[in-house]
């Protein structure tokens, strides 16, 4: 069995290269229309 | 009424859409996900319960959103183990070394449900309790499906577990440094 210690290598690099998925998507820039989105949703509720 | 609670909503944006990324693959959809899922936060705020994790309550609404959306999609047929969508992918030539571009295509060619549980239980750091929660399985579910989905990658990307795609060294060589105490690495 060749296991043990390369294993652990490969599942750290899994781990490293997931944690990079996420903060590429994380680094993006966030659109305005969010931004207008949470805005609107509380004039409209102001306005109740 | 609990305003406050949805002042919070800005902040956990980055994340909220980091997640609905990672979990379609394409911006577009991402963003729409990202804006039925504020928009079900907003009006449903008063079934949050304060003082528990908000950012696990909108992962939650988004994950559920994005499932039921593919569920009712009746054409696209339900592919949990991501066999159709590795299909279309074609593996890595190695040169001895995980390239991150690589990586990102067979992350890619993963089930949704392989994608959702690697974001959530590996690289947005939450607990396997807060995942299973949050999936509506148990525990020893979402563990079972983060070692199928990390087996699938190996697999995509043409490693063993065992194999170390850094070091050109073969195993035997390293088991041999390791027992006389010398790190590769």
């Amino acid at each position: 069995m060749k296991q043990g210690g390369d294993s652990a290598k490969l599942q750290a690099q899994i781990d490293e290269n997931l944690k990079r998925v996420y903060q590429e998507a994380l680094d993006e820039h966030i659109p305005d229309r969010f931004k207008e989105l949470l805005e609107q949703l509380r004039r409209k509720e102001s306005k109740q | 009424m609990t305003a406050d609670a949805r002042d919070a909503l800005p902040d956990h944006l980055p994340a909220l859409r980091a997640f609905a990324i990672s979990l379609c693959g394409d911006v577009a959809t991402a963003d729409d996900l990202v804006q039925d899922t504020i928009i079900k936060a907003w009006t449903n705020i008063d079934k949050f319960q304060a003082g528990t994790n908000m950012r696990a309550w909108l992962f939650t609404i988004l994950r559920n959103t994005f499932f039921s959306m593919k569920r009712k999609r009746k054409r696209e047929v339900a592919d949990p183990d991501g066999v159709h969508a590795a299909k279309l992918y074609e593996r890595p030539a190695h040169d001895g070394r995980l390239a991150f571009s690589d990586f990102h295509r067979a992350f890619c060619a993963l089930s949704p449900e392989h994608r959702e549980v690697l974001i959530l239980a590996g690289a947005s750091g939450f607990s396997y309790e807060d995942v299973a929660q949050m999936t509506g399985v148990a525990v020893g579910t979402v563990k079972s499906r983060v070692n199928r989905a990390r087996a699938r990658l190996c697999e995509l990307l043409d490693l063993r577990p065992g194999e170390d795609p850094i070091s050109g060294a073969d195993a035997d060589t390293r088991a041999v440094l390791a027992a006389s105490g010398t790190q590769a690495a």
